[in-house]
Order: C-alpha cells, then structure tokens, then sequence
C-alpha cells in the first residue's frame, strides 16, 4: 500500500529551473509569437528574478525556461566567459537546471550573451539569447511608446532614416555604434541588443535561433533561422561595421598577430593602444590548438569557422560593401 | 463682369465661385463639422479649390479657419462632412474615409503645408535639409545623393540660401524658418499647398519677400492653395477667392475683390473697414 508522500513528487525548494510552470509556459507561448512575427516586440510577464532588472534577467527567464538536464549552456558578457555577470548566471543556471556548461560555441546548445556574438559560426539547433535593455528602436525618435508601435505597424520608419541622414550630414558616416536598427524579415525594425556593429550581420540569415529578451521593458523579440536582417542603410552609402584593420592582437599572449576578429581596445600609460580579441572562449580554443601543433598535448576541440576572416572579410560574400564617403 | 452662363451650369448666386473651366474642382469639401464637446470650430464649412487657384479663408481668432486647414491636411478627422481631390487613384474617394496608412500616404504625396509656427512644421535640432528631405523618406526615397539633390533644389526654389542649408532652423531667422517651411511642403511637388497663417509675425519687408516667393511658387508648379489669414493685405495680394468665416460657419464668399471692396454682411463690412 503506497503512502500519499510516495505518490507526489519530491518535495523541493523552488519548481524546476527556478520559474513556476507557469511561467514558463508564459515564456514558451511568447517565444513561439515572437519567432512566427520576426522582429516583432511581444509583451510578456516577466518574472522576478533573484537578479537585479537590468542584470540580464530578461535573457535569464527565456534561457531558464529553454533549458533541460541535457542542455549545454555558455554564458557570455562582453566576449567573456568569465566575467562576474556571466559566471553568476552560469551558475544559477546550473544549480537550478542541472544543465552543463562550456565555453565552447560549437559545443553549447543554448547561449546566452550580453553586447556580443561569438566569432565562430553558430549552427542550426542553437538558441541564442541576447539579454536586451532598451528594445524599443525607435525611443531616440519617439519617446512615446503607444506612437512608436503606430510606426512600426506602418512601417513607418522614416524618421530612423532622417537620423541616418543627419549624421552623414554632420559626420559623413554613419555613427551608431551598437545596437544598430536592422529590418527583419523586410518588416519590423529591431534594436539588436547592443551588440556591436560588428556582430550585427552576423543575424542575417543565421542557421541559429536568436531571441533578443528585456526583462524590465517586458518585451520579447526573435529572429527566427534563415531570416533577413539588414541594418539601415542609404542605397548609395552602404553600412559599415567597426573598422579594426590595422588591430593586431598583442595583449592577450599566446597568440600574438591575430587580427580580423573583434578586438577589445585597452588604452596604454603612453597614450597609444594594444588590442585584444574580445571572445575569450574563441581564443581559448586557439591556444588548445597552438599548443597542440607544438606538440605540448592534443587539441580538445577544433576551432571552428568564423564569420569574418583574418582579412576582416565577413563570411557572406557581398553582404557588406566597400565603404563610400558621400559628398 | 460680363458672365456668359453655360445652360447646363446657372449661375443661381453671383456670389458662387465662378466655374472657371468644365473641370472639377481640384480639391472638394463637403459640409465639414467638427466639434470640440460642445463647441463646433468648424460647423458646415464647404469648400473647392480648382487647379491653379488661391482660396483665402479670413475670421477673426477663434473662427475655426484653422480648424478647417487641420482637417484638410486629414490631421484631424470631422464629425461630418466629406473630401474628395480630384487626382488620378484618388477620384471619388472620401478622403477622411481612408484608413490611417492611406491618409499617410495622401498626406505626404499631395498636401503641403506651411504653419505659423515653424516649430509645428519643422523639426528645429535637425538640419534644414534634413527637414525637407524627410518628405522624400516618408514615401520611400532612399538614395542620399537623390535626397541632397532634392532637399537643395527645394531650398533654393523657396530662395533659401544654399549655403546655410545644413544650419537647423532654431538658428534661424522667422523668415528663413518660413522658407524652409515652404521648401519642405513643395518637396514632393504637390497639387495642393495649405497654408496657416504663413507670414504672420514676420516683419513688412521680410512679409512681402516670402509672399512673393509663394507667389512665384504658385504660378510655376500651379498650386492649388488654401490660404489663411487674419491679415487682408495678405489676402488681397495672394488670393483669387476669399470665404469669410466667423464662429465656424461660412457668411460670405466670393472674389476677392468684390468681397474685400464690396461687402455684402454685416461682419464682413466691419473686417475690412477694422483693416482699412
């Protein structure tokens, strides 16, 4: 004859993976709109969190309701895997899941990140999620919030446009810097988190899954595999990403010369500056692999494919053009 | 005048606006009420405008003359009343029932305007030729060279100095401000040009340099206008017609002339003679 206490599951602190079933499913319905609208910002409820708002907890509550036993999670914040942010989250998102981790890109099932893409080129099945401030592109334009959804039934984008004329004006390029506004789909305009401009082609028919999730604005948005990104750009000036030729990597030792990925600039006593590459799970696998041609041990992992090449040149052919300074 | 009337057309009322030609009137509006709760600004206007032709609206403040430009710039939807402009995809077609997208779309490719205040018409941290090449990204223009070129074409048909096109408007004078106004309500080429009050609160000689403009403006790309104004020398010298309004209704229209030399009401005569 069986107790009542061997009928009911085990008693526990908190539901599996810190959100109540609710709200997960919550997240999963939310998630599941805002991959079939690509680029369109859903509402969701979201969750406290034992983060701070602003802290990643819009990222956090999509990934601890993506994740399972068998999931492969990598945190990253900045390109780093090992900075506090990111080894906080990693570790609330083991303890409560179970999943394990890595800080390899290729090996990873779900990622998290905050301000970057990683360099190696992601493959069908993952699921990134980029943690999100301000998801609303148009606030620099239209700070009220009801007119600014009006716009983007319109598709009325035109003031972003005017922004972009403005600086070539003034400037003669284009100075957003992260956070470009990119066309999804050909529909709706999106702020990609404020990853750099240099990550942002890297949305653009992508074989993962991104989620762009901001905790404190409640909004959720997607960019499902194989879609259409392009960030704004005047037909005749073309949009151009971080111009790093000339970086050479001299900070981060073992691999000295790298050039044509992201570099992190880190200012000198002297006034100059010494670049490093910012992705620090990339570069791990580089020394694995420089130690293993010098025959130290074997190389754990392969280094993968990346979306730019040591010449800086982005992996799909003609999707950035050469730069042109209008008159 | 010598008025030889088609049969098919009596002239009933010789204060009717003359049937200048067997077309239709560019612009129509039909029996426009809007109201504010209980105040009606504007209480059975109706209004045409044929191609070419400047109408002026003239009323005392408060007389719902702006009110009536609100709504045929569709700022504003009426409480009754229709508007139709005779233009190729729009005929026949009641303006003020067409979604918020499509008005957009008329909006921006047909009706100009001008305002008194430059601060309603013009974004005034953004360049000048910025403002006027906004009108050419809201219907989907989006090569930059194409937008210079438009932007200072624009500037300098409304004689606004090239050299200062990329100055913003807020370190501009009134009349610079109206001027690139214009420029940016004639970027599109448009039939039809609104304008509220355009040269009010600008000095005499700076007054009568932007009219001119307008004046040159109208003649050579034929726009229809709708001209408000509280001032009857500015009337006189810019429009064809004139409608009287007081307390949102129409009480006299007619010539210009005739109107302004010879009127018929009461609160008309009062006008001009308060002018005179």
């Amino acid at each position: 004859m069986s107790q009542l206490e061997n009928l009911a599951s085990p008693r526990a602190d908190y539901a599996y993976a810190f959100l109540d079933p609710f709200a997960k499913r919550e997240l999963r319905r939310r998630m599941l709109k805002a991959i079939a609208i690509p680029g369109y910002q859903v509402p969701y409820a979201s969750r406290e969190l034992p983060i701070a708002r602003g802290w990643g907890t819009g990222g956090l509550q999509v990934t601890l309701s993506l994740v399972g036993p068998e999931s492969i999670v990598k945190v990253i914040d900045q390109g780093a895997d090992d900075s506090v942010n990111a080894a906080n989250l990693r570790r609330f998102i083991t303890r409560m899941s179970g999943a394990s981790t890595t800080t390899d890109t290729l090996q990873a099932t779900i990622l998290q990140s905050r301000h970057r893409i990683p360099e190696e080129v992601m493959r069908d099945g993952q699921a990134l999620v980029l943690q999100v401030p301000d998801p609303e592109p148009l606030r620099a334009v239209q700070s009220d919030s009801s007119k600014a959804h009006q716009m983007h039934a319109d598709t009325d984008y035109s003031q972003m446009w005017l922004v972009l004329y403005e600086q070539l004006v003034r400037y003669k390029q284009y100075l957003q810097g992260a956070s470009y506004p990119s066309l999804v789909n050909g529909r709706y305009l999106i702020s990609p988190s404020p990853i750099p401009r240099w990550d942002t082609p890297k949305l653009h028919q992508a074989a993962h899954l991104t989620i762009l999730s901001a905790g404190r604005e409640k909004r959720m948005y997607a960019v499902p595999p194989y879609t259409d990104v392009y960030p704004l750009e005047f037909s005749d000036v073309p949009f151009q990403v971080e111009d790093q030729r000339g970086w050479i990597d001299t900070v981060t030792g073992a691999l000295r010369g790298a050039r044509g990925k992201f570099m992190d600039e880190i200012p000198q006593p002297d006034g100059t500056s010494r670049y490093g590459i910012s992705d620090t799970g990339y570069l791990e696998k580089l020394i694995a692999q420089m130690r293993a041609a010098s025959g130290a041990d074997a190389a754990q992992n392969q280094v993968g494919a990346t979306y730019y090449d040591d010449e800086g040149n982005f992996y799909k052919h003609g999707y950035l053009k050469p730069p042109v300074r209008p008159d | 005048m010598a008025i030889s009337s088609p049969p098919f057309a009596p002239i009933d009322n010789p204060f009717d606006p003359p049937r200048l030609s067997d077309t239709t009137p560019l612009l129509r509006a039909d029996g426009l009420v809007k109201r504010y709760g209980r105040i009606a600004a504007v209480d059975d206007v109706s209004l045409d405008v044929y191609a070419g032709e400047v109408v002026g609206i003239v009323g005392e403040s408060g007389s719902g003359k702006s009110s009536v430009l609100r709504l045929l710039n569709l700022e504003e939807l009426p409480n009754a009343g229709t508007y139709t402009l005779d233009l190729p995809d729009y005929t026949g077609v009641n303006l003020f029932a067409l979604d918020r997208f499509a008005r957009r779309e008329v909006t921006a490719r047909q009706i100009g305007i001008v305002y008194q205040n430059p601060h309603l018409g013009l974004r005034m941290r953004y360049t000048s030729s910025g403002n006027v090449a906004e009108r050419l990204l809201v219907t989907g223009e989006r090569a930059y060279a194409t937008l210079r070129q438009a932007a200072r074409e624009s500037l300098s048909a409304s004689e606004f100095p090239l050299n200062r096109m990329d100055d913003p408007p807020r370190v501009l004078s009134g009349g610079m401000q109206q001027r690139v106004q214009l420029a940016k309500a004639i970027a599109l080429r448009p039939r039809i040009l609104l304008l509220d009050e355009p040269t009010t609160g600008l000095d005499v000689s700076v007054q009568a340099a932007v009219l001119d403009t307008l004046k040159r403006l109208q003649r050579e790309l034929r726009l229809a206008m709708v001209l408000v104004s509280h001032d009857l020398g500015v009337i006189r010298t810019l429009a064809d017609r004139v409608l009287v309004m007081r307390g949102g209704r129409v009480i006299e229209r007619g010539l210009t002339d005739q109107v302004l030399d010879d009127p018929q009401h009461a609160y008309t005569q009062q006008l001009v003679h308060a002018k005179l």
